[in-house]
């Protein structure tokens, strides 16, 4: 498999004195909005939220649609328990996301953008705001009618899933709607939306800035460009890196472990746990494990049976509720590897607790209830006898 | 059109249709919880998820549209193996004391799990319990939250057919359950009681409060005098908890099968029905004429109907400004228990303190109805016991009573006469046509100016009807109305009756006179009546009222015998003094939420 070795990149926090945020606008805008379109698709740019989605065709689908009205939404609701990327980067360059977001709207048609920042990260609104103000007053120097408005969430994990937070910012319980409609069809208010993660959006107005060819000779056929990673853990060196795609997830132990590393969590809680024995041959990108950008570090202090375990919690309690397979599952996982570790069910429990998560991998309304075999079936797998005993 | 195959079957349907509907078509049932033909699409049980070709999901198949070339399979092992995960985690979570359950035998819960048999329960037992799981405080509803498997069917029929909005999700994961404002007990929230949200649980997590034993322990009672009446919906849907075919009336059967029960007396509502439209006939044409001919500014048009419990505390709750719009007029249930223990009891010589009044109704607020301080005006509660037409039926069968062999019978006279007008009460639309039917002919000495005495404007499923009628060639005495076009309304489903309140309520609608029912189709698809419900079976009873209507000899209120006998002997005149006393009633504002 195609694999890239470890290199650190500065295009997330880079600045261009010669090409500020406001300027990538406005050059932009003087192309069309196809050829932006199509740079995007060449810079093979996949969502940085964790799923993965082409950016380029997300924003094709919504340019494609006929509507009274669309809208750009950034997705700031960073809830995964080990991510921390977003945060700075709504800190240290929001122009970039604005900027990605007015040229977002320029090609899909919208003129409204929303930024939907998670409740907890609420202490940095007031400054945000202003930064929003002043961009929006160099939009209306410029005579581009695109207007961003900031909205702040509760608080609910489960926001963080586009339709959810649809729904939360339409002022309604945060619940994951039915798909299809998709947001490009049918998103906020039920018009076409663009809903990117905060640091894609921040890469569409570098590959604007930079062009495709410099983005896409970064990474791996599969994963373009590099990735802004949360390294949080048992490391000396915990912090916000930004990283090559395709990478060895050895090379990254090498470089950020403590020496002990015994297992990495790649992806938050809904990610995949890799044991030290997978550590060579696991590439980090979409085609080997893919992350929204938490890489969290165990080492062999810790029980992995006390790690499955919070997750689980965290799930039990931030599912939405609405359907039976998360809702329910979430709490007979939790239960079910209690009663393993007491002694009141078989260790072959176990199995039966494996099959529900492959039921609730496909069988639950959203990512949230879909992604919870991925710690449950890594660590169970890897990490039995700890469950166990 | 779209093509499609369906466990291999080819089918053509039209764009837009979900995968559940296009399986119905080719006989393929897949089984659901969460969705229900009078609410939108919530696809969350997840019990209905099927395999489509090519798809890494399973497909939710009541939430998803059918797409060009699409192959879905409904019992592939994947989707019997999540069928049975989905299954076994409700069951997991839901108290299933079936054998006490009051929705025993009519659940769908338990309908799907005898249908899968499990015999291995693979989960840890997550069923909820202590002091908050169950709400008794309504005399109407009983909410148990150890049986709720959260499909937010009652969420969605509070919000979306009736806008009361009592019940709300609230919390999330293992926290999140179906709540009152601020968990509140049942009876001090803005709750109608209108009992649609137990026509739409799936399982035994609302119910109506039930009082048989305390009807069989009356009937037991050797000092007890018990009568019964029986509302207008009850003899057209009864027979479907029967074993007899929805739309059928089965008033003869309901006759003789309560008298075999052990009633003392066996009388109508349809009797006070009429007795209603005499009174609250008057009050409109007295309300009219006061406002049109006394030119008195407090005099509030247009007067509303006040048969409908549900509607009444709706209004109480929600549009308090337009109380004074409410016909003053008791219900008919309330009529009858006042009448009862006055009049009837003094004709047959039987003690007031002695009688049992006992109300077989379409209905669970008439059950808070008849618990009203106002409703004591025979010097007792005038009503003493509320049953839904589903209790009737199980008291049927407890009885021993082959119900389908039944001969017909009559009700017992007096109190048991009725005309066809009183029997369209059961339906929306009724009472204004019964009302019209009678106040036309007050006014002008003949019949209203429609076919058959069939005033169709107002029938029919729509959720808010309107109708004028012009007044031509009055009496002398009437002649103020002379010319005069009589604007109505009709609306049922408190949804629909929120949105007519709000125009009359900004003062832009011109009408003199609205019937509103609280539930959906009105009576007959009353919050008491048989499970299950849909457009299709209410219509099918509403059907069966109008056939019922068009078999009476009577069908003017008016010209009921029994109530021209009780205006010469006891009551004098519509809303005169006797009336007033007895079949009149006032109204209270209540809080918001």
């Amino acid at each position: 498999m195609e694999q890239k070795p470890l290199k650190k990149i500065d295009i997330i926090f880079g600045w261009d004195d010669n090409c500020t945020p406001i300027q990538v606008v406005e050059k932009s805008v003087k192309k069309t909005p196809e050829s932006i379109i199509l740079d995007m698709i060449d810079s093979g740019l996949k969502g940085r939220g964790g799923a993965g989605f082409p950016t380029g065709l997300k924003w094709k689908f919504a340019r494609n649609e006929e509507a009274d009205a669309k809208y750009v939404v950034c997705n700031a609701d960073e809830g995964e328990p080990g991510t921390f990327k977003d945060r700075e980067i709504l800190d240290r360059v929001p122009e970039k996301i604005f900027a990605g977001m007015t040229i977002c709207a320029f090609v899909v048609g919208a003129l409204e953008g929303y930024i939907y920042v998670r409740g907890e990260y609420n202490f940095m609104l007031k400054t945000l705001q202003q930064k929003i103000d002043i961009f929006n007053q160099q939009l209306h120097d410029l005579k581009i009618d695109f207007h961003i408005y900031l909205r702040s969430g509760s608080g609910a994990y489960v926001c963080g899933e586009e339709s959810a937070l649809f729904e939360s910012m339409e002022g309604k319980r945060g619940e994951p709607r039915n798909k299809p409609p998709y947001p490009t069809v049918s998103g906020y208010n039920g018009k076409p939306t663009v809903i990117n993660n905060v640091e894609t959006l921040v890469y569409t107005s570098e590959i604007c800035r930079m062009g495709p060819e410099q983005f896409k000779a970064l990474g791996t056929h599969d994963s373009r460009g590099s990735k802004v990673f949360s390294v949080s853990g048992d490391t000396p060196i915990a912090g916000i890196y930004e990283l090559e795609l395709g990478m060895p997830l050895k090379d990254f132990v090498d470089e950020f472990g403590d020496g002990d590393t015994k297992a990495i969590q790649v992806g938050g809680a809904s990610g995949h746990c890799v044991p030290r024995k997978k550590f060579n041959d696991t590439i980090i990108g979409f085609e080997g494990i893919p992350t929204g950008g938490s890489m969290m570090i165990f080492n062999s202090s810790r029980s992995m049976y006390n790690v499955l375990h919070d997750y689980l919690e965290f799930f039990t309690e931030e599912s939405c509720g609405q359907c039976t397979p998360c809702r329910i599952g979430c709490q007979q996982l939790l239960k079910g590897i209690e009663a393993v570790k007491k002694g009141e069910r078989p260790p072959t429990y176990l199995n039966d607790l494996k099959r529900l998560t492959a039921t609730m991998k496909i069988a639950a309304k959203c990512g949230l209830g879909q992604s919870v075999a991925n710690p449950f079936t890594s660590i169970v797998d890897n990490f039995r006898e700890e469950i166990i005993y | 059109m779209v093509n499609l195959k369906i466990n291999n079957t080819p089918i053509q349907v039209e764009e837009g249709t979900t995968i559940l509907d296009a399986a119905k078509r080719l006989n393929f049932r897949i089984p659901t919880l969460c969705n229900h033909p009078d609410l939108s699409v919530a696809g969350n049980c997840r019990v209905c998820v099927v395999e489509v070709k090519g798809a890494r999901l399973l497909a939710a198949s009541c939430a998803t549209p059918v797409s060009e070339g699409m192959e879905v399979n409904t019992n592939s092992e994947k989707v019997r193996i999540a069928r049975k995960h989905v299954l076994e985690l409700l069951l997991s979570e839901h108290n299933a004391d079936c054998t006490k359950c009051f929705k025993n035998g009519h659940c769908e819960l338990q309908e799907l799990a005898s249908e899968y048999r499990y015999g291995d329960h693979i989960f840890i037992d997550l069923v909820k319990s202590g002091d908050k799981v169950l709400d008794i405080s309504s005399p109407s509803i009983t909410k148990d939250a150890s049986k709720c498997i959260r499909c937010q069917r009652c969420v969605r029929t509070c919000t979306e057919l009736q806008a009361v909005s009592a019940l709300a999700v609230v919390h999330k994961g293992d926290h999140q359950t179906i709540s009152t404002f601020l968990g509140k007990p049942l009876n001090d929230v803005v709750c109608t009681n209108c009992g649609q949200c137990i026509n739409r649980c799936p399982t035994g997590a609302l119910y109506e409060r039930n009082y048989i034993e305390d009807v069989w322990h009356a009937i037991y009672d050797p000092n007890k005098f018990v009568v019964v009446e029986t509302a207008p919906a009850t003899r057209v849907a009864l027979g479907e908890d029967l074993g007899i075919e929805t739309g059928q009336r089965v008033t003869g059967k309901m006759v003789s099968a309560l008298r075999k029960m052990g009633f003392n007396k066996v009388l109508d509502t349809d009797f006070t029905a009429d007795l209603t439209i005499l009174e609250e006939g008057t009050e409109l044409l007295t309300r009219l004429k006061k406002a049109l001919v006394d030119k008195d500014e407090t005099v509030k048009l247009p007067m509303m109907t006040s048969c409908s419990p549900g509607w009444v505390k709706f209004q109480e709750h929600i549009f308090p400004e337009l109380l004074d719009n409410l016909s003053t007029c008791k219900s008919p249930q309330q009529m009858f228990g006042a009448l009862a223990k006055t009049y009837y009891a003094d004709k047959i010589n039987i003690k007031a303190e002695n009688m049992v009044v006992v109300s077989i109704m379409p209905c669970t607020a008439k059950k808070f109805e008849c618990n009203r301080s106002e409703m004591r005006d025979s010097g007792f509660k005038d009503v003493d016991y509320v049953l839904t037409t589903r209790e009737l039926a199980m008291m049927i069968k407890q009885a021993g009573i082959e119900f389908d062999k039944l001969e017909d019978e009559s009700y017992d006279n007096i109190l048991g006469e009725s005309t066809g007008a009183a029997v369209i009460f059961g339906t929306t639309g009724g009472v204004m046509e019964a009302a019209l039917r009678t106040a036309y002919e007050i006014i002008t000495g003949s019949e209203v100016p429609f076919t058959n005495l069939n005033i169709k404007p107002v029938r029919g499923m729509e959720g808010v009807k309107e109708a004028s009628i012009k007044i031509k060639n009055t009496k002398p005495e009437w002649s103020f109305l002379e010319g005069v076009e009589l604007n109505v309304a009709v609306a049922h489903g408190l949804a629909n009756a929120k949105q007519l309140m709000e125009t009359v309520s900004s003062g832009k609608s011109n009408y003199h006179f609205i019937e509103v029912m609280g539930c959906p189709g009105g009576c007959i698809g009353g919050g008491g009546q048989p499970i299950p419900t849909s457009a299709e079976i209410r219509k099918r009873r509403a059907d069966a009222i109008y056939a019922e209507d068009m078999g009476k000899t009577i069908r003017k209120s008016h010209e009921n015998p029994e109530v021209v006998e009780v205006y010469k002997e006891y009551l004098t005149q519509p809303l005169g003094h006797k009336s007033h006393e007895l079949l009149h009633t006032h109204y209270k504002v209540r809080k918001r939420y």
